[in-house]
């Protein structure tokens, strides 16, 4: 093996590596450096940039070889006991969640400050073009790097800070770098991949070649055979539970009969290095018999389809009926109608998936996933492998973002059925490549909504039909699409509405659970839908929002009688009044760039709602455990993933504002079954709701006991002390929470306490009454620019409105808020993951463009604090909402723009420029519609379509192929 | 079992020969590796080894020859970008660099790696076309030789150049006189892979009076399974007049010879021929301006990210 002898980090280095060895794998592997991160391989994302000579490259295609000689720098190498300017800046400013972009990031800047010392935010964005952040903190990394450069942020700062809430408490509502930021920063936080076992065996996974097949035939002895192979096992192999599945076991953790999408696994290898485990599977022999694929979820519900599972391919048909649509249609004087469709999208959270499994000393099976639900990856897990659930611990680590994609099982059973094969530790790491190929994505959707309003601008009737393709197998797509049903009609009091909803097995990838959980889809199918009734009216769009806004008193389409803490007014207000202030009374109004009058822009606006918390009767409740230490420090313990928006701080903070602790003494655990209680999943925007209260109520039973401990010593009684700064005072006396603490101790009490929340009881659809136990609001307004030469469209600045009900944490709240937004400008502008007969086209990184800084627009932020009494200090939800609106107010600006309905995400250029040259005349920046009597000037034609018969369910996408707006430029051969 | 059992880092052209010699067609010249590396990933190596040749000092100079400018083929886009040599002889090569990847992949991604890609689109090859360059080839029997870049080129993907054999060693185009000036732009599509819907580069030559055009090179892609030189656009511009009208006529003219094509998940062929006959002309516009010397055409190199393909210059109206 040839001898590598470079710098790193001011150290002499000297390491054999084989001749193909990249020196991301030679850093991170063979030097122990795992701080810089791999992402993609294929130089697309940055996570792997290392400075080479000063220069940043990508290290996961560089040759290990080619840095004989150089001095390479690591993000290792940046601080030496004490932070890095940049480190600090982006700890302070909010410039990290999950963190795996992190270091790549921080590399890049640094380079950039080298050369440059005071960048202006231009040269800022055009060095990090190609270092990907998929949570989006694009903005708050521009106001970290000018910061660290001396300069004034310009994104996050109010008087020169991170703002805080006007509610803020001691904690809650402050802006506070996040605990685990400094270990972001410095590369000293553990994902996944980043431990390595001794004897740790590396697995891999073969994968169908087809997206339907019979299985004739699978034979392993060759790969068997292949030295260095520890293991190859096959469906046979499993002992326990063949299947595994979020609600319906209906996913095979190896396919024994047929396969039903390309990312099926069929067997596992364990090797003693990657690259043989990968010849392994390469010498698997397995024989096909191709079935007839099923592409569509229409094709799968049309009459003798094939079956991708025994029964029928309709997994589920949910219903939502409110009132009576035939009289509402009868009452409107405007009926509008339009089919929207949205394609698959991709998670692209920049780590992939990684399981690391070993038998322990105790004989039971450890995991170590970055999951999102460790308690469910424990049950699923010990079900296989036909163990009861406590021989099976699954322990967490750092989560290089989920957004709902790290929910499904990935490699974690496979890791522990191999683990247990061999009796060796086994790490199942994904490649980016497997990634794309293998996990649930978002649901491709067909939508049709039927608006009726009378002339007032009351919204009178809604009907919607969608339609889901949630793939190969069940995975979430029940509860998703229940969302996109029952949300579909918008965060509107319509009284008569009627929706359904099918949803279908199809050889494409499975769809699950993706940030905004089906409501990002009928969003922007409703959202839109407003906005052409609003033309049709003649009315300003922001007001036929206001004036049919839920309200307190305001009933749901699914029968909820909303009581409180429904600040969509508010929101839609706040937006309102920037609009006019900064555009005028008809904000809507297209104006030409000033240098540039080909260059239209215009606003557009959107709102939405989405639940807090699981809902729809399903028992919903988490734990946590607070424990006070000796030293004054708290500790929070949850099992509650942090997949990167912002958990632990939220956690802390509430601990702190309850315990008087100083923030920074306390300490989240990373989950872990053995030692953690269960904080259930982290999905549907209920960790800060569910668990902040769950540790609210640990942090006050703690508090009783050093209360206890501490009221004799002080001499008062428990009701006059007072916790502050780390300190229990009274009557003039004070201790340190941390001599409570050794007190209580030495009294035989332990000072830490386990709480359990439950939210209160919610209805199953179908049943009125209370389905969510709150919701929360979101509007944004973005402004685009159309360049009407080339159909190129940008987002210039959204400004938004979320009610949240209380910020508990600033810093996280804004990164939510701004990361959301930025993944809705993907959602309308860059991304896209088309299945063309089961195959996937985004094999790589490259074919799936997420936004990079480039998109990040100008964001303004309102927040509107509309308490849940239910929530921790009133929070609610922010995970999802920011992100599902952005693309519908993209779209109603598009058309404010040039007066084209854009009706499929994400939007084509070649498209919309080809919609353009089939308008009559040029597109100006002449005013499109609403207000005034300017009412149809636009381009909508065909106001009240006809509907067809209604006793067919209906399948949007399949019956008309008329409309002229279905027609997508790409899609033509 | 490694992908490639060498990686050879020579500090010569000969060497570099030599070593190709030695694998007889079994291994492979690799520069930056951005596109080789990225295309192995999921494939095995249709080699056994790799000769690197990064470390050849030869090949990453950029240097003046007499008329020429010659630009080793293993500099890599970002050394272009910051040549000042280029940035003027070659404004539309320096243009079109700056446009490739991030700043990560234009470190260690080479001219000479983009032109023997030989991707209909590529951008700094589309640029090189346009200043009418030419390519040195070395190889063990021959030794080395000129030839027109567009020799270069047998296909999408398909180079002239066999890097398991011979090496390109250098690009060269005539240095600038006065009255002339190139120019590039190109139209991207937000989705899926970073290459351009349409890149297009110009150089152009200005008569004495600075009121029409002498001579004029205009090169597009991809509109052709090669990088394509538009002859009728190139007579078209030669001798009329500098105007709206002159620049329009050549973008139709450059039509007649294009075949741009619908490529699924990327554009159609009606979008690639509208985007010719609007990018064309304002890149000609660009460049006229540019052998003018107004100030509105200078390039601004510094901020390589724009956002609308039109982004970049406003003339003044
Ligand atoms: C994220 C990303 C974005 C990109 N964006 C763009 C873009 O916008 N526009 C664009 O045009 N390209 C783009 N590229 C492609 C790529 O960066 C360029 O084509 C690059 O110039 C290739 O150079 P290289 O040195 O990396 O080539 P390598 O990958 O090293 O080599 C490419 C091929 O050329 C051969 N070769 C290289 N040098 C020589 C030589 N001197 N003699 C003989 N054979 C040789 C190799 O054997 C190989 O077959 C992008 C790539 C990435 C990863
Ligand atoms: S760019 Fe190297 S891992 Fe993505
Ligand atoms: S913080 Fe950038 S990817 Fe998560």
């Amino acid at each position: 093996m040839p001898t590598l002898r470079m710098n790193v980090n001011g150290q002499p280095v000297e390491v054999d590596v084989v001749p193909d060895a990249f020196l991301a794998h030679v850093l991170r592997y063979r030097l122990g450096l795992t701080g810089t991160k791999i992402g993609c391989e294929e130089a697309e994302c940055g996570a792997c940039t290392v400075l080479i000579d000063g220069q940043p490259v990508n290290s996961c295609i560089f040759p290990a070889l080619k840095a004989h000689g150089t001095r390479v720098v690591t993000i290792e190498g940046l601080s030496n006991g004490e932070l890095h300017p940049l480190q600090q800046a982006f700890v302070e400013w909010g410039a990290v969640q999950c963190g795996f972009c992190t270091p790549g990031v921080i590399m890049v800047a640094k380079a950039l400050l080298d050369r440059s010392p005071a960048p202006t935010e231009e040269a800022i964005r055009a060095a990090l073009k190609d270092t990907y952040c998929r949570c989006g903190c694009y903005l708050e990394m521009v106001d970290a790097i000018l910061v660290a450069s001396g300069q004034a942020p310009r994104h996050t700062a109010i008087n020169g800070h991170p703002p805080a809430s006007p509610k803020a408490l001691r904690a809650v509502g402050r802006p506070l770098p996040r605990p685990d930021a400094v270990a972001k920063v410095t590369g000293q936080a553990k994902y996944t991949d980043d431990y390595a076992f001794p004897n740790m065996l590396y697995g891999a996974t073969l994968r169908s070649a087809y997206p339907h097949a019979r299985l004739v035939r699978v034979e392993t002895h060759r790969a068997k055979a292949l030295p260095g192979v520890h293991a190859v096992l096959t469906a046979e192999d499993i002992p326990g539970e063949k299947h595994h599945g979020l609600m319906f076991d209906d996913w095979p953790v190896l396919c024994y009969d047929k396969v039903r999408y390309v990312g099926d696994a069929i067997a596992i290898v364990a090797a003693d290095t990657p690259e043989i485990a990968r010849r392994a599977l390469e010498l698997i022999d397995v024989e096909y018999d191709p079935l007839p694929v099923v592409t569509t979820p229409q094709e799968a519900l049309a009459p003798g389809a094939p079956k991708v599972h025994g029964g029928g391919n309709l997994l589920k048909h949910i219903k939502v009926r409110k009132g009576d649509v035939e009289a509402g249609f009868a009452e409107a004087d405007v009926i509008v109608e339009r089919d929207y469709h949205t394609p698959m999208y991709e998670h692209a959270f920049l780590e992939p998936e990684c399981a690391i499994a070993r038998v322990a000393e105790d004989g039971r099976i450890e995991v170590i996933v970055g999951s999102q639900i460790p308690y469910e990856d424990r049950r699923q897990i010990a079900r296989s492998l036909g163990v009861p659930e406590d021989h099976v611990r699954v322990k967490g680590a750092f989560v290089g973002g989920g957004f709902g994609g790290k929910e499904d099982i990935a490699g974690q059973i496979h890791a522990a059925l191999l683990a247990r094969a061999t009796g060796q530790p086994v790490k199942i790491l994904y490649s980016r490549q497997e990634s794309l190929r293998v996990h649930p994505k978002r649901h491709a959707t067909w939508i049709r909504v039927r608006l009726g309003a009378t002339r007032d601008g009351r919204l009178v009737a809604a009907e919607v039909d969608i339609l889901g393709d949630a793939g190969a197998y069940a995975s979430l797509s029940d509860k998703v699409m229940t969302r996109a049903a029952t949300h579909a009609a918008g965060p509107y009091d319509i009284p008569h509405v009627r929706v359904d909803c099918y949803t279908a097995y199809t050889n494409n990838p499975p769809a699950g659970a993706f940030r905004g959980f089906g409501v990002t889809q009928s969003a922007f199918a409703i959202e839109s839908t407003l906005d052409v009734m609003a033309h049709e009216l003649g009315r300003d769009p922001l007001e036929l929002r206001l004036r049919n806004a839920l309200r307190p008193g305001a009933t749901t389409s699914t029968g909820q009688v909303l009581r409180e803490s429904v600040g969509l007014v508010s929101c839609l207000e706040h937006v309102g009044h920037h609009l006019r202030s900064e555009q005028g009374p008809e904000w809507w109004h297209p104006f030409p760039n000033p240098d540039d009058p080909a260059r239209v822009r215009a606003w557009g606006l959107a709102a939405c709602y989405k639940n807090t918390g699981l809902g729809g009767g399903a028992p919903d409740w988490g734990s946590a455990e607070v424990e006070v230490l000796e030293d004054g420090r708290a500790v929070v313990r949850t099992a509650a993933a942090e997949i990167g928006q912002g958990l632990p701080a939220v956690l802390a903070i509430i601990v702190a504002e309850e315990l008087g602790i100083p923030y920074e003494h306390i300490e989240v655990a990373l989950p872990d079954t053995d030692t953690t209680p269960d904080g259930g999943p982290t999905t549907a925007s209920r960790q800060t709701y569910i668990n902040g209260n769950a540790a609210r109520m640990a942090a006050q039973r703690v508090r009783d006991i050093l209360a206890w401990a501490a009221c004799e010593a002080l001499g008062a009684p428990q009701a006059e002390l007072v916790f502050r700064d780390g300190l229990i005072t009274a009557r003039g006396r004070a201790m340190a929470v941390g001599e409570a603490a050794r007190m209580a101790l030495e009294a035989g009490r332990r000072p830490v306490a386990r709480a359990r929340f439950e939210a209160p009881p919610t209805q199953p659809l179908g049943q009125g009454g209370d389905m969510h136990v709150g919701f929360s609001f979101g509007v944004q307004a973005a402004l685009v620019e159309v360049d009407t030469r080339t159909g190129e469209v940008a987002v210039l600045k959204v400004v938004n409105a979320h009610d949240i009900g209380r910020a508990i944490n600033m810093l996280g709240l804004l990164g939510q808020i701004r990361g959301g937004i930025i993944m809705g400008i993907g959602n309308a502008l860059t991304e896209e993951y088309p299945v063309d007969e089961g195959i996937p086209f985004c094999t790589t990184l490259s074919r799936y463009k997420m936004p990079s800084i480039r998109h990040a627009p100008e964001i303004i932020t309102f927040l509107v604090e509309d308490e849940l009494p239910s929530g921790p200090y009133g929070a609610k939800g922010v995970g999802e909402i920011a992100s599902i609106p952005t693309a519908a107010a993209v779209a109603n600006a598009v058309y404010h723009a040039v007066g084209i309905r854009v009706t499929k995400t994400p939007l084509d250029q070649d498209w919309l420029l080809r919609a353009l040259r089939g308008q009559q005349g040029t597109p100006s920046a002449k005013p499109r519609h609403h207000g005034g009597h300017q009412g149809h000037q636009g381009n909508e034609e065909h106001a009240v379509p006809q509907r067809g018969p209604k006793d067919v369910p209906f399948l949007p996408g399949q019956t008309r192929g008329t409309d002229a707006h279905n027609e997508f430029g790409r899609r033509q051969a | 079992m490694p992908k490639w059992k060498a990686y050879h880092r020579p500090q010569h052209v000969q060497e570099a020969l030599a070593t190709l010699a030695h694998y007889q067609g079994r291994a492979r010249i690799v520069a930056g590796g951005t596109d080789l590396f990225v295309e192995l990933l999921n494939a095995p190596a249709p080699f056994e080894a790799l000769v690197d040749i990064t470390a050849i000092p030869e090949l990453r100079t950029v240097r003046r020859d007499g008329p020429w400018i010659v630009v080793g083929s293993a500099v890599t886009h970002a050394e272009i970008v910051a040549s000042p040599l280029i940035r003027r002889h070659g404004t539309a090569l320096a243009e079109g660099c700056s446009v490739i990847g991030g700043p990560q992949v234009r470190n260690v991604a080479t001219l000479g790696g983009n032109v023997v890609h030989a991707l209909p689109a590529a951008d700094g090859t589309i640029a090189l076309l346009a200043l009418d360059a030419e390519a040195q080839v070395a190889s063990s029997g021959a030794g080395r030789r000129w030839i027109p870049l567009s020799h270069l080129f047998l296909g999408p993907g398909q180079s002239a150049v066999d890097a398991t054999r011979e090496v390109l060693t250098a690009l060269r185009f005539r240095a600038t006189a006065e009255r002339e000036a190139s120019a590039f732009g190109r139209v991207m599509r937000p989705q899926g892979v970073a290459l351009p819907i349409l890149a297009v580069a110009v150089a152009v030559r200005l008569d004495a009076s600075g009121q029409g055009i002498e001579r004029a090179r205009v090169s597009l892609g991809p509109v052709a399974p090669v990088p394509f030189r538009s002859r009728r656009a190139e007579a078209r511009l030669r001798g009329a007049p500098t105007s709206p009208d002159t620049y329009r006529q050549a973008a139709e003219a450059a039509l007649e010879e294009c075949s741009p094509r619908t490529s699924r998940y990327r554009a159609t062929r009606e979008y690639r021929e509208e985007m010719i006959t609007t990018l064309l002309p304002r890149v000609v516009e660009v460049a006229v301006a540019r052998a003018r010397g107004e100030a509105w055409a200078r390039p601004r190199l510094e901020a390589v990210d724009h956002f609308s393909s039109f982004g970049a210059w406003r003339a003044p109206s």
